[in-house]
Formats: C-alpha cells, sequence, structure tokens
C-alpha cells in the first residue's frame, strides 16, 4: 500500500469554504482571526518546536499522540493538538448546516442516546459546562467497549486534550475557547453552541466518519 | 472583597453608584455602574423576616469607562456586568440551604477548593473572588514603576523591576487556556531561596490564596478579558496592562498588609 511521506514542515489547511460562508452564524470576522491568527499560529508554533527533532517529518497525529505522553504533556502537545482540533473543526461545520443527522449515525445516535434531541442536550451540555477552555466531542468506541455496550459517547476536554490521545475515535467536536465565539456571542456561549447545533453542523462529515470509524472496525 | 450581607426578601431598590460628573456637571450620560443589591433591612409587616445571605457583585473602585481606551468601557460592561455577575448569581444559587451559606467568601473558596479536589462551587467562588482582586490591581492613569518598600522588595528578589517585569509578563502570556497570572507574597512555607515575592500563573480559578500564598496583583488572561479590545494580541493587553492599567498603589498597600501580619 502506497503511503505519502509526512511533510518536514506541516502547513496550515484551510476551511473546506470560504472564510464568509459561515455567516452570520460565525462571522468573517471571526474567521479572520480563528483560523488566519490563532490556528496559524499553532502550525507556525508546532514547526519551530519540532525542527531539527526527531518529531520533525512525522504525521500531525504522531506527532500530538507521542507528546501527549501518556498525559504528562511534552511542550509541543498543545500546538499539535489545537492545529489537529482545529482542522477537525473547521470539517464538523458547512455552509448551511445544521438539522438532523440520517441514515446509520441516526439510528445510532438513537440506539445510544434514546433519540435525537436526548444526544443534542447532552452534547450541548457538555459544551456550555466545559469551564475555562476546551471541547466538546461526539466520539466513537469500540476499544475499549463501555460496559453498557454503547458506541457512542459524547465527551468534553479542557485546554488542547482531544478524544485521539484519550483512545476514542472523534466524530464531531465543538470549540468552546472564548476566542471560537467572543466576537459573535460574547459571554453567551449557549446561544452559540444553540446556532451551532442549528446552524452549522455538518452531519454529512460525522456520518463519513463514523462510516470510516466502522470499516476499521469490520 | 465581596462578603456576605443579610438581606431580607422585602428588598429596597438599586441606588446610583459612582456616578462620574461630567464636564456639563453630570449633565452627560453618567457610567453608573448598574447595581441591583445594596438592599437594606426593613421590617415586614406580617410574620417573620426571612434573612438569606447573599454575596453581592462589587463594583470596580472607578466607572466603567475609566480604563479607556487600554481596556474599553464596551469590555468592562461584559467582563464586569455579564461574567463576574454571573459567578455570583450562580454562586449564591449553589450555596443557599448549604451549610457554605452565610461564610465568608474566602472561606467558601478555600473549603470547596478541597485540597485541590474542586467542589462544584469552588469555580464560582474562586472566579468572584479573582475579579474582585482583578479591578483593585487596575486604576485610571495606572501603570509606570513601582515605589518605596515594594519597589525594593522587588529588586531584591528579581534583580531589577524590568526581570520582574518580563518573568510577570512570561507568565501572563504562556498560561495556556484560562487563567491569571500573579504577583504573590510568601513567608510560610518560605522558598528555599529566601525570596518573599514570586510570579505565579494558575489555570482556569485556581489563586494562590488557595495554594497557601498571599496575592499582591493579578492579571486576567481568560479569553474574555481581552479579546473583544485586543483579539488574538494577548502580549499587546499585557504590555498594555504593565504600561497604562496596573494600581502599584493597590500592589504597595497589599504588601503592607502581608508584612504587617507576620510581623
Amino acid at each position: 500500500m502506497a503511503t505519502s511521506t509526512p511533510p518536514a514542515k506541516l502547513e496550515l489547511r484551510p476551511p473546506p469554504y470560504p472564510l464568509d460562508a459561515l455567516e452570520p452564524h460565525m462571522s468573517q470576522n471571526t474567521m479572520s482571526f480563528h483560523w488566519g491568527k490563532h490556528h496559524r499560529a499553532y502550525v507556525d508554533n508546532l514547526n519551530k518546536q519540532i525542527v531539527g527533532t526527531e518529531l520533525q517529518g512525522k504525521s500531525l497525529e504522531d506527532v500530538m499522540i507521542r507528546t501527549y505522553n501518556k498525559g504528562d504533556l511534552l511542550p509541543p502537545f498543545n500546538n499539535a493538538a489545537q492545529v489537529w482540533n482545529h482542522d477537525f473543526f473547521w470539517d464538523s461545520m458547512k455552509p448551511g448546516g445544521g438539522g438532523k443527522p440520517s441514515g446509520e449515525l441516526l439510528k445510532a445516535i438513537e440506539r445510544d442516546f434514546g433519540s435525537f434531541e436526548k444526544f443534542s442536550e447532552e452534547f450541548r451540555s457538555a459544551a456550555a459546562t466545559q469551564f475555562g477552555s476546551g471541547w466538546a466531542w461526539l466520539v466513537y468506541t469500540v476499544n475499549p467497549r463501555p460496559s453498557d455496550g454503547k458506541e457512542l459517547l459524547v465527551l468534553k476536554t479542557p485546554n488542547a486534550v482531544n478524544p485521539l490521545v484519550l483512545g476514542y475515535t472523534a466524530l464531531l467536536t465543538i470549540d468552546v475557547w472564548e476566542h471560537a465565539y467572543y466576537l459573535d456571542y460574547q459571554n453567551r456561549r449557549p446561544d452559540y453552541i444553540s446556532i451551532f447545533m442549528e446552524k452549522l453542523v455538518s452531519w454529512d462529515a460525522v456520518s463519513a466518519k463514523l462510516e470510516v470509524a466502522k470499516s476499521r472496525v469490520a
């Protein structure tokens, strides 16, 4: 199987839509700072940290897991994980997003949460109650399988931590660092979360990730 | 610091506070801190008065626009009016009817810090305390250099004011995620190198008090503290804080109190 060599320098990947495409729910102004400054700085600072070390040339996920170091974080972790998290966040949204999932994903959500509404409530609550900076996630887990047999879980993580380094497969995320919503919503994090669910979330992307995750297990 | 106040359920409504006199003798829009506390005890006509101890939201010791342009009125209206207010309101909801009700803010904070195994009210209690302390750490026309005993102590423990400033700015800039940077005074335990002043950085709501230190100065580096005015440019915010906002008077006063406790 052909594999591509990871680049010696990691690049800032743009979101899969123009910077103004999520207006008015997530403004172009916010995107210009969030992607153009914050995400870019994580990439630039990570490259500076790993140049000339044995981490250089490794994939982003590899760098991230190695520097997570079982929870005893090495310096490049925060930057590496934040690069990964933001790539994942842009992919979790799309213009004209929101609404409800369908097909296998909806079935899985209804099976593991009881209903889409109950999942939505749990996800919104995790996002609203992550104190300080962090992320809320929908994840897929098979190994280890939770004792109740569920495959889908809602998690919340602080700062740069993400489900990948905890052994899960991420399906969906929302950034709840204040920089993600402060220009558009100020202190009103719950409003931002509601708009994310109603207008931004890309269930297509989530479904695709679930399909990949299940195919790995099969 | 915020203190518990006894109130009755038949409260007297708000009074204006710190009205700023403009050029027209106050005819300008007055930039009051909207207070909805300062409730007074008044007897009820029938039945027993219901006593509830409750924390109040203390306003900063200057009007909302007094730190312009370095920290905008817009920022203060959200930071104090929404964030700080919410911490107070949510703390009150959490402790009503519990054994924490009626205790001082510092007492609630230390008890709920619970040696690092945080109980639910801690985040709110500590954030109330931290924000009270932050407003006191700043003043209109602030910045510059300290003087007197404080300057001597800084020069003794950091080598120079510039070295302290560099260390403090670096702590504030490198606190990853949400948190605070501090200048603290410590005597018990005394660090092995004999220094009395230290720079610390803390995550989220944690503060030096619960770690056993005496706080002298703080800067809030939660993004809500600077995002409307500086966006991603946290180092610029930190520089402006040091050059234009920090109240060395307040820091000196706190050092004096700390030393007098030890003597």
